[in-house]
Formats: structure tokens, sequence, C-alpha cells
């Protein structure tokens, strides 16, 4: 299977199973139309004569003989041998958690998932108790595993920071004992940050989430606090602090779009501007029917969009001025192995999340949905039928992910997106996946231009 | 090559065989927590 897309003035050849990236000129790109799997050694009549004419024969032969010449090494039409590997997907330990420390917040963001923050089940925080509890779960279930990551997220984590700074304490007190390596991180909206909080995050956590949409219009729209006022203000500062003490530990600003700012480069660039140059902000998903949410509607003005971002992102490094894009990432060299690439996220089978009632879930976004609910840190319950269900989710299990040029870079997207839009996890859901297509596009352009010099 | 310029090592179907420790961060805790990219993760083993 070949992707070819034309970008920004460079023609690309994407071969999806070698995971080749090939930056071509206008006669291969069009020859491949008319060339397909086994590819013979020799040009065929066929392609000579669609291009005689406009092109000499032997330039002709020459762009022939670099596709054969490609095919021939496995770089072009390469076969898919995964498949098999797909098949031997099975129960692995747990080695992610994300600790729900708090169904609370103190913002109205008017598109949270977590309906503001308590998941729709009450607000509460997670106690001391239960929290070790997840921990020992944690532990428990690793086997095999030595790096363990721990996302105290919310609600509002810093609203429960007490018991989020006694939980990291423990689980360090753990760590020699068992072999295991805690990662540490936090997502917050920076409302309660203080002096002592940023140290202690920039001590033990290995990254933070930031979040912040952007403009401060922007954001004060959407990520507004219980009187209806904005926090930019509030949180601008704090982040910037924050950063600022960081040194080179990995942090995001993380916003995220909606229908009110498709323009959403100017509020990249706001955030670059500010003094960050590790950001992420990604598209709402949410409910079609709500005012914000983005529709295939919206789609083309996002695609030109993430477009207009690209270039800007490359004007901008060329001219000193580096900052990173998180859904522009790519290493196409030293990324993670093709096994990884088959089954992504892993949640439900090596990533779940735990509520303050000591509730499990397949994930984060699965929490408030009882009939997800895997088990429970009280009494002792975990579904491992629905574990090893979970476990056989990868991208030859997806009809959709089995047939898309990019399986190997998302790896069959969103489980929980998949299930509340489409009705099931193995059901891709479209409009995350035609926004993917385009991200990975113009990361991959990004990659060409930079090839190119 | 006079027409195609190759620009990555395209080592995907050897990662295959080496690959599979599961000691990679799992995509979902890095930044999205709504929408995957796994092709922006690092090897532990790199």
């Amino acid at each position: 299977m070949i992707h070819k897309y034309f970008l920004n003035g460079y023609y690309i050849v994407l071969d999806v199973n070698s995971g080749a990236i090939h930056v071509v000129d206008e006669l291969i790109y069009n020859m491949l139309d008319l060339v397909e799997p086994p590819v013979l050694p020799k040009c065929p009549q066929s392609v000579l004569n669609a291009f005689k004419g406009r092109y000499n024969l032997d330039e002709i032969y020459e762009a022939y003989d670099e596709i054969y010449g490609l095919y021939d090494i496995g770089q072009l039409y390469s076969e898919d041998d995964y498949e098999q590997f797909a098949g031997m997907m099975v129960n692995s330990p747990i080695k992610a958690m994300c600790l729900h420390i708090a169904h609370d917040c103190n913002l109205r963001c008017e598109y949270c998932f977590a309906s503001t923050g308590d998941f729709g089940e009450g607000r509460r925080l997670m106690t001391y108790e239960t929290g070790k509890k997840a921990i020992d779960f944690l532990i428990e279930h690793s086997q095999g595993r030595r790096n363990l990551e721990m996302d105290f997220f919310g609600g509002e984590p810093l609203m429960n920071f007490g018991v989020v700074k006694q939980l990291v304490e423990y689980a360090r007190s753990l760590e020699e004992k068992h072999h295991k390596k805690f990662r540490f991180t936090i997502t917050t909206n920076g409302m309660l940050l203080t002096d002592d909080k940023i140290d202690f995050i920039n001590k033990e956590m290995s990254n933070v989430v930031l979040s912040i949409d952007g403009r401060k219009e922007v954001t004060d729209r959407v990520r507004s606090r219980v009187d209806g006022s904005g926090c930019y203000d509030v949180i601008m500062p704090k982040f910037q602090k924050l950063v600022e003490k960081r040194g080179p530990k990995d942090y995001y600003v993380r916003g995220t779009f909606t229908k009110y700012n498709l323009d959403f480069t100017k509020d990249v660039l706001h955030l670059y501007d500010a003094g960050f140059d590790q950001i992420s902000v990604e598209p709402v998903v949410s409910d079609p029917a709500l005012p914000y949410s983005i529709t295939e509607n919206d789609l083309p003005v996002i695609f030109d969009e993430y477009e207009t971002l690209a270039q800007t992102i490359l004007a901008c490094r060329k001219a000193g001025r580096y900052f990173n894009f998180f859904h522009f990432m790519l290493d196409l060299d030293q990324g993670p192995c093709a096994i990884k690439r088959l089954r992504g996220c892993g949640c439900g089978n090596e990533y779940v999340a735990i509520t303050p009632d000591g509730d499990i879930y397949p994930c984060h976004q699965f929490v408030g949905q009882e009939e997800w609910k895997m088990g429970n840190l009280e009494d002792g319950s975990f579904d491992k039928e629905r574990k090893a269900d979970f476990a056989t989710a990868n991208v030859y299990t997806k009809p959709e992910c089995k047939e898309c040029w990019a399986k190997f870079y998302c790896s069959g997207g969103c489980n929980a997106n998949n299930q509340n839009y489409e009705g099931d996890i193995r059901h891709a859901h479209k409009l995350s996946c035609d926004l993917e297509k385009k991200r990975l596009e113009c990361a991959i352009m990004i990659k060409a231009a930079e090839a190119q010099g | 090559m006079k027409h195609v310029k190759t620009i990555n090592n395209a080592n995907l179907k050897e990662s295959a065989v080496k690959g599979g420790c599961g000691e990679c961060q799992a995509s979902c805790q890095s930044a999205c927590k709504t929408s995957c990219t796994v092709a922006n993760q690092k090897c532990e083993n790199k």
C-alpha cells in the first residue's frame, strides 16, 4: 500500500508497510498512477505511451527504473508482514494509570468532557487510602515492566494537591523494593498554582500539561470560572513562571480548539510569543449538535488551517524561532516499534483510569459510563475478560484501520472516541481520522521540507 | 537517484522483529488525552 499527496510544493509518497517516505518529482508522482505491484523490471508500454511527448524517453526509462529499484529493495508497495504480530496481541501488564485525584474543578469550561469535573458522578476528592490502593494495584499488575506512568488528572488535581504529594512519596518509597521507576505527570488548569506547587511539580513530575487555549479572548470564552469570568489573566503568569523554572524537563501548554477559533494558528503563535515552545492545540471532540463542536462541514477550513500552521512552523524555524507542535511531531527513524504501532494507546489493557471511589475504567474517557467499569479497588474486582478484549483491539481488528494508510501513525485512534461516536471501540471515529490524516500529511511535509533544506 | 529522495531509513519491518518490549510511554499520557498520535512517541530502547 502506498499513499501519495502533493502539499506545499512537495510530491510525497509514503510506503505504508516499510515506513519509507519518498519526496519525488512530478513525473514519478504521476507515473505511480499507472504502476501496480508486482512492479516489472521493464517499463511497460502503457507507461511509455502515457508520458512520451511530455518527457523524453530516457527520462521516462530512468524514472521507471527508480520506481522499480525502490520496489526491489522493499521501499515501495512493500508487503504487509504485520498481521501475524497482531494475532499475538494478548493481555499485557498494566504500566500506565490515570489517577482521577479530584472529581471536582474550579473552572466550568464549556467543552469539558468530564461534565465540568465530576464526570457526572458527583464532586469528590480521592483519599490517600484509595490512592495507595491504586499504586499497589499498578505494582501488582505490572509484572515484567519497569517503567510505570501515573498521571494525576481530574477535574483539577491541584484541588487535592496534598494527596498528590503523599502519593508521590508513597510510590517513590516502593520503587527500589519492586524494581520500578515511576514517571509522574500532572494535567492542570493552573488556577491554584503557587510557588511551592510549581517547585514540587518541577521536581517530581516528568511531564506537566498546562491547559490554556491560546489568545485571551479564545481562552476566556470557553474556559470560565464559576462566576463566569475568564481564567487567562490568572493562569498565564503562573504557567510562564512554571516553565521558566522548569529547565529541560518535558511540559506542554495544551489547548483545545473549537468551532469558535478555527484560526488556531494564531493561538499557537500567541502561546509561542508568550514564552512557550512545547505546544499542543487539539480539536474538541464532542456531540456534533453542540454549538462549539467541530463537524464535517468545518473540515475544509481546518485542513487549510493545518497547512497554514505547518507553513508557519517552517517559516519560524527558518528564522531561528523554534517551537514544537505536538501533533506535528514525528520521528521517522527512531519512533516506536511496529508492535507498539499496532495497538496504540493500550487503554483497558496496559492503561487504566481510577476514580476517587476506586472504580477502574479502561481510560479517563470512559469514566462515568457505568457499563464500561472494569472493577473496583475496594472490593478487589477486576474484569480480566474485558481487559483481554481491549488487548485484541488493534489496527488489524478495526476494519477501517486495516485498509488505511495512516494506521502505523495513529495506531487505531482513540477507542473511547470510537465507542462514543461510532458505537464500537473497533470502528474508527471518522471525523477524528480525517483530522489525524491531515495532520500527518502536514507533519510529513515538514520533514520533507527540512530534508530538502 | 535523480527523481526520488528518500528521507528516512524505512526500518519499520526491522522494528517489528526487535520490538514489543512495552517499556515506552502510553501515548495518551503525553499531552493529548483525547486524540491519539502514536508515531510521535519515543522508543525506550534507542
